[in-house]
């Protein structure tokens, strides 16, 4: 069994995979415990799509591609801020249109590249073995960052997701935290992009978060518990990858998806023995 | 208790007054479909600080805007609205309680969470919550009869308890004005009393409440004031006055029956929530 465990990690860049692996099994899987309860699942995956072409600019310049793509999540931010408040468009339709637009123009510009399939491919699923020790740290210094911001503002997020009308009425700065969420989003894709790539991202978002959704009724345990399945998945990925040899960004979100399904049978066979709670709405009990 | 963030309230002036307050509607078919295109006009009214209101009139009548204007989360397109001698933009003395669907239930917060949230305005950006707020929150959560309810997941609670969280809520928040919309909708009335009794014991504090509602009975008997809204102020006046079959004819219009030779009227009002 040690030798299973350890015979992958004689090689750096498994080593250097893993390593990214639980990074972003951690930032990505305790921000999207925001997207999951926010509803903001569509926006996540447009985030992905629409930071392509940033990315495609950064790397034909040589740029690091996490500012790339912060330039592109600000702009997409505002851009579907501006469509929804300015036209008669559905916040969902606006999303639409620039996520389908961004994303046609990245490929576009990477089609103008030789080994434009292989590029290609790395942007789509992630290129986790390809992981070199600068992106290693530039992973890490942002996660950090990430959580860090969501540690500060923890309980102005908890209010703005929970009752948005209290949050102004607290005066809190709603405007200016909602682009921070967004921006944390913008910058989580970014750390999860070598892993997973642009169309797995929010795999990593959404899942663990929904996992944890039917094990946990606090914020805090909800968090712990999503990093924990998110790292899990990711680790298990990595050997998955190695053993089977297979994609390693499929890898984790299969892995995470198995995860995600044997609580959802767990959570069912468990509710179906205990008495359902919230069918008494009406009915004082104290 | 100290108030770090909101403004001074100016000594003696009311709780609430607005003055001419009109409110366009937003939302996107309204000025082509030839409906009315204010959602609140000529609103004028003030509201002495202790006082509780009851807020009645038909689905669509505004009371809901009329809530987000004084709690300042909406615009008033014309006049003027004071909260203690204040606009209300740097007021966080305001607590609004959501109609029930507005509320997401199986959000991952306990009982204790929600009320602490209504801290969050003195605590301030980046602290923490201190022993003092956990105190308060507790306080807040025995004086609305729910401390056993303190760790309760909120998808747990019966309406009635929903609706003492929320106070309690307003409680830790040291709310002097409470906006409640439509909180009494569908409980029992042994519930719908418990609600009123910890309103009359915040009344003793000189908290002023609003209270939006679809039971004309219960407006007359247990508020000071009634206000009839039907997009403009109806009426405004004790309960006997403002229910005078004249003001509810108006108020209603449609949805007003008069049953037998008695007089007696009947308002079939298609309640409730989600206006």
């Amino acid at each position: 069994m040690m030798d299973f465990l350890l015979e992958p990690l004689q090689y750096s860049f498994i080593v250097r995979a893993l390593l990214a692996a639980v990074i972003v099994g951690v930032v990505g899987s305790i921000l999207g415990v925001y997207i999951v309860l926010r509803g903001m699942a569509f926006l996540g995956d447009a985030m992905a799509h629409t930071i392509l072409p940033g990315v495609v600019v950064a790397f034909l310049l040589g740029w690091p591609l996490a500012i790339g793509a912060l330039i592109m999540g600000i702009l997409t931010a505002l851009g579907i801020g501006l469509l929804t408040e300015r036209t008669s468009l559905k916040e969902d339709t606006a999303i639409g249109v620039i996520f389908a637009g961004l994303f046609a123009l990245g490929v576009a510009m990477l089609s103008t590249r030789g080994n434009y399939s292989i590029d290609l491919a790395h942007f789509l699923f992630g290129n986790m073995l390809g992981v070199s020790p600068i992106d290693l740290a530039v992973t890490a210094v942002l996660g950090f960052v990430v959580l860090l911001l969501v540690y500060l503002f923890y309980k102005e997020f908890l209010v703005l997701s929970f009752d948005p009308v209290l949050a102004e009425t607290l005066r809190l700065p709603t405007k200016f935290l909602n682009y921070l969420l967004l921006m944390l989003i913008a910058v989580t894709i970014v750390v999860a992009l070598q892993v997973v790539g642009v169309a797995l991202i929010l795999a990593i978002l959404v899942i663990p978060a929904a996992s944890a959704s039917f094990l946990t009724h606090r914020l805090p345990s909800m968090m712990v518990v999503s990093a924990a399945i998110g790292v899990f998945s990711g680790v298990t990925g990595v050997y998955v990858s190695y053993y089977l040899n297979i994609a390693s960004g499929p890898a984790v979100v299969l892995v995470a998806t198995c995860v995600f399904l044997l609580i959802l049978g767990l959570a069912a066979i468990r509710n179906r023995r205990s008495v359902p709670v919230i069918t008494a709405l009406d009915m004082e009990t104290s | 208790m100290k108030r770090t963030m909101s403004i001074p309230h100016k000594p003696d002036a009311p709780a609430l007054e607005l003055d001419d307050v009109w409110v366009r509607y937003t939302g996107r078919l309204s000025a082509s479909n030839g409906g009315p295109r204010y959602a609140l006009e000529a609103i004028t009214f003030r509201v002495e600080r202790g006082e509780r209101v009851a807020v009645v009139g038909p689905n669509g009548a505004g009371k809901s805007t009329l809530f987000k204007v004084i709690a300042g989360t909406l615009r008033a397109d014309r006049g003027r609205v004071d909260i203690f001698g204040h606009g209300p933009a740097g007021h966080i003395c305001i607590a609004y309680v959501p109609q029930h669907n507005q509320v997401d239930w199986r959000f991952p917060v306990t009982v204790e969470d929600v009320v602490m949230m209504g801290r969050v305005g003195q605590i301030g950006l980046l602290k923490r919550p201190g022993k003092a707020d956990w105190a308060t929150v507790h306080t807040a959560l025995e004086r609305v009869g729910a401390a056993e309810l303190t760790h309760t997941q909120i998808g747990e609670l019966s309406g009635g308890q929903q609706q003492r969280a929320f106070l309690a809520r307003a409680l830790a928040q040291e709310a002097e004005l409470i906006l409640m919309d439509e909180p009494l909708n569908g409980l029992d009335i042994p519930t719908q009393e418990a609600i009123i009794g910890i309103l009359d014991d915040l009344r003793r504090d000189g908290v002023t409440v609003l209270l939006a509602t679809h039971d004309l009975d219960l407006a007359a008997e247990r508020f000071d004031r009634i206000m009839l809204l039907n997009r403009r102020i109806v009426a405004f006046d004790q309960p006997a006055a403002a229910l005078h079959a004249d003001n509810l004819l108006r108020a209603y219009g449609g949805h007003l029956h008069q049953v037998g030779e008695s007089g007696a009227i009947l308002v079939t009002d298609p309640c409730c929530e989600g206006e």
